[in-house]
């Protein structure tokens, strides 16, 4: 086999770094898309639609021909009235409605009520009062991903969603970071009987099923946001803490690390102001790669009914949601799962991008 | 090497002494108990069960009696499922989840060290490419994402492969749940010997082999012998996730293996039941590490020395 040409290891290393960088922007972009989203979708996250459930993905406006009949059936059922004629000129309705024990005005704030309509206006009365005249305009409403079972908008909750799967995936991921980096440089940094005892306790805490002790936590004590966050960030500081002590083992036979400790630099200092500044690299790399591990972890949790809970969403939840009723409506899983999987990916493909970046000689 | 398996089964013992401890007071910490129903029992009843199962005595002496039983290799009766022991159920449930994981270990090992050796010998080749995106891809794809996507794919629409059950454990029960099982397994293999066995192919010995003439398909065994600890330890963690089941799949797929038994134990505050199955949770894991450890140690003789 050749050895590879330099050109051609370059270009492999280009195309990478082009993908490392298509994933920020991708990254960067759902993150936006999910912090201020939610306000320009024109729609609130919990605001259901009782007549548009189960909507596919489409730019039609809403309700359309076929739901407003159904949904004028069910107001009209609500409001105790008949439906008498209705007449549809382009963006209003004209209903004429009737009752033998007359027409309640008041019922008439249902038509609002259900998101489809305007404020109506009686426009003729007649057989005094047993039967109504009413214009109401049709609102032109937009589910670019369709609603789902309770008829909310699914990319509403899409976007709200990921901010609770994105600010779990980052604090579990910070955690962990700091418990990781501070445990594996003082392991490192001090060496020895301390070293050997700190990382034998860290092998053990590798032999335990954690996520079985997760899950159990979850079970066990009422699910909520800041358990599953100490529960995940428990889990996953193990790997960050191997990692720097790997690279602390081998920075404390430094030169600069030697001068420091002559002059007299107690080990906190080397530690927080020599030691930890040069692992910089591969902890990058280990934290791009744990926010990932981190996010599939919770929408995993979210997934068996132990993580967030209603209220609050998650794209755990909103997959969960989905492939229950996969049959009926395949949008409903497909959107949260193209969120959920697009960040993992673009995240993981960022972090690849980091390590080859960093390290020269791979790639 | 006797002696090295000894002294790792013994360092083992404090390990599975905390899980025990720990998964023991955590269960009785948290509130609720096996025989809350949802119609109340009458105190008498509720009284009487308590005392069959010795629920009522002090905390420490349960404790003490289960390490006790435990001793005798008895993991208790459950207390969800009337009249079973806990070890019959998982006599149950483990076939289950082994057959699986069993399966889904040796797709994801066959085909991901396959792709990577592949990746590795060619880069910038053509599968080399495909794996950078391909890896991250199948890694990022969560199991209870793939699982429904397959059954509507082969099950529903193309009606080639049984949607659900476990089937006595017919050959098409199994298909969807282990490639759900090995898929993301397949990338991260295929990264980690890619980037194990480049590493090796850029070394001294390889370079000298190669300089004296070998045959390149000689050089690549001989590297790969030593591209092969990192996955060989990895497969050890790896291996026993995959054999006590992946929670979610068999919870999709209706599979009655140890981590739906898990689940329900848990649910239903089935003590014994949980205690029994994160035990042999525990158990697989240490002795799968050690399996690792000791393969590690056959592909590479500094390693012997060390131990």
């Amino acid at each position: 086999m050749a050895a590879p040409r330099p050109a051609r290891g370059i270009f492999t290393r280009l195309v990478r770094m082009r993908s490392a960088l298509a994933a920020l922007a991708v990254l960067i972009l759902i993150a936006l898309a999910c912090l201020v989203g939610p306000g320009l979708t024109g729609h609130d996250a919990d605001r259901a639609y009782p007549d548009l459930r189960q909507l596919p993905a489409g730019l039609a406006a809403q309700p359309d021909a076929a739901h407003l009949g159904p949904a004028l059936e069910r107001l009209a059922f609500r409001m105790r009235v008949r439906l008498e004629a209705v007449v549809r000129d382009g963006d209003t309705l004209r209903l004429t409605l009737g009752s033998d024990a007359g027409v309640d005005r008041r019922s008439l704030v249902y038509l609002p009520r259900s998101g489809l309509f305007g404020t109506p206006a009686i426009t003729e009365e007649r057989d005094g009062g047993r039967s109504l005249v009413v214009t109401v305009p049709i609102r032109s409403l937009h589910f670019l991903l369709g609603t789902d079972v309770q008829g909310r908008d699914l990319l509403t909750r899409c976007l709200t969603a990921g901010r609770v799967s994105l600010a779990i995936g980052l604090a579990a991921s910070l955690v962990a970071l700091l418990v990781g980096v501070a445990y594996g440089a003082t392991a490192g940094f001090l060496g020895g009987v301390i070293d050997a005892a700190m990382m034998r306790f860290v092998d053990v805490l590798y032999a335990l099923p954690f996520v079985f002790f997760v899950i159990l936590l979850l079970v066990f004590f009422r699910p909520s946001l800041t358990l599953m966050l100490v529960a995940i960030a428990a889990v996953e500081w193990l790997d960050m803490a191997r990692v720097v002590r790997a690279q602390t083992l081998s920075l404390r036979e430094r030169d600069f690390v030697r001068a420091a400790q002559a002059l007299g630099v107690g080990a906190p200092g080397i530690i927080t102001r020599h030691i930890v500044p040069n692992t910089l690299g591969p902890v990058a790399v280990t934290a791009t790669l744990l926010v990932p591990q981190v996010i599939l972890l919770e929408s995993f949790l979210s997934f068996l009914g132990l993580g967030v809970q209603e209220p609050q969403t998650s794209w755990g939840v909103l997959v969960a949601d989905g492939a229950r009723s996969i049959e009926a409506a395949p949008h409903m899983l497909a959107a949260p799962a193209l969120f959920l999987i697009a960040t993992l990916v673009a995240l993981n493909l960022f972090g690849d991008g980091l390590a080859d970046a960093l390290d020269p000689q791979a790639g | 090497m006797i002696r090295f398996i000894v002294r790792r089964i013994a360092q083992s013992i404090p390990t599975l002494l905390a899980v025990i401890t720990v998964s023991f007071f955590l269960m009785r910490l948290a509130p609720g108990g096996p025989f809350d129903l949802e119609r109340p029992l009458a105190p008498a009843a509720m009284e009487n069960l308590r005392r069959v199962y010795g629920l009522d005595r002090p905390l420490i002496v349960q404790f003490g009696s289960y390490l006790a039983s435990l001793a005798h290799g008895d993991l208790g009766p459950s207390f969800s499922f009337r009249d079973m022991r806990v070890l019959d159920l998982i006599a149950r449930g483990l076939p289950v989840s082994a057959t699986l994981g069993g399966l889904a270990l040796l797709l994801a090992a066959g085909l991901g060290v396959g792709l990577g050796v592949a990746a590795a010998l060619q880069r910038g080749g053509a599968i080399d490419r495909l794996l950078g995106i391909g890896a991250a891809l199948t890694v990022s794809l969560p199991s209870f994402v793939v699982a429904p996507l397959l059954q509507i794919a082969f099950g529903l629409s193309l009606r080639w492969l049984p949607l659900s059950g476990w089937g006595d454990g017919a050959p098409s029960h199994l298909v969807l749940p282990v490639v759900t099982l090995a898929l993301p397994q397949v990338g991260a293999l295929a990264r980690l010997t890619r980037a194990s066995l480049g590493e090796v192919l850029r070394t001294q010995p390889v370079r000298t082999m190669r300089s004296l003439g070998l045959p390149p398909m000689r050089v690549t065994r001989h590297a790969l012998r030593g591209a092969l600890l990192p996955v060989v330890a990895y497969l050890g963690p790896l291996a026993a996730s995959l054999l006590t089941g992946s929670v979610v799949v068999e919870t999709i797929f209706g599979l009655p293996g140890i981590g739906r038994y898990f689940v329900e134990g848990a649910l239903n505050r089935d003590y014994t039941l949980v205690m029994g199955t994160v035990l042999l949770v525990a158990g697989l894991v240490i002795a799968l590490n050690l399996l690792a450890d000791l393969a590690c140690a056959w592909l590479d003789p500094r390693l012997r020395v060390a131990t």
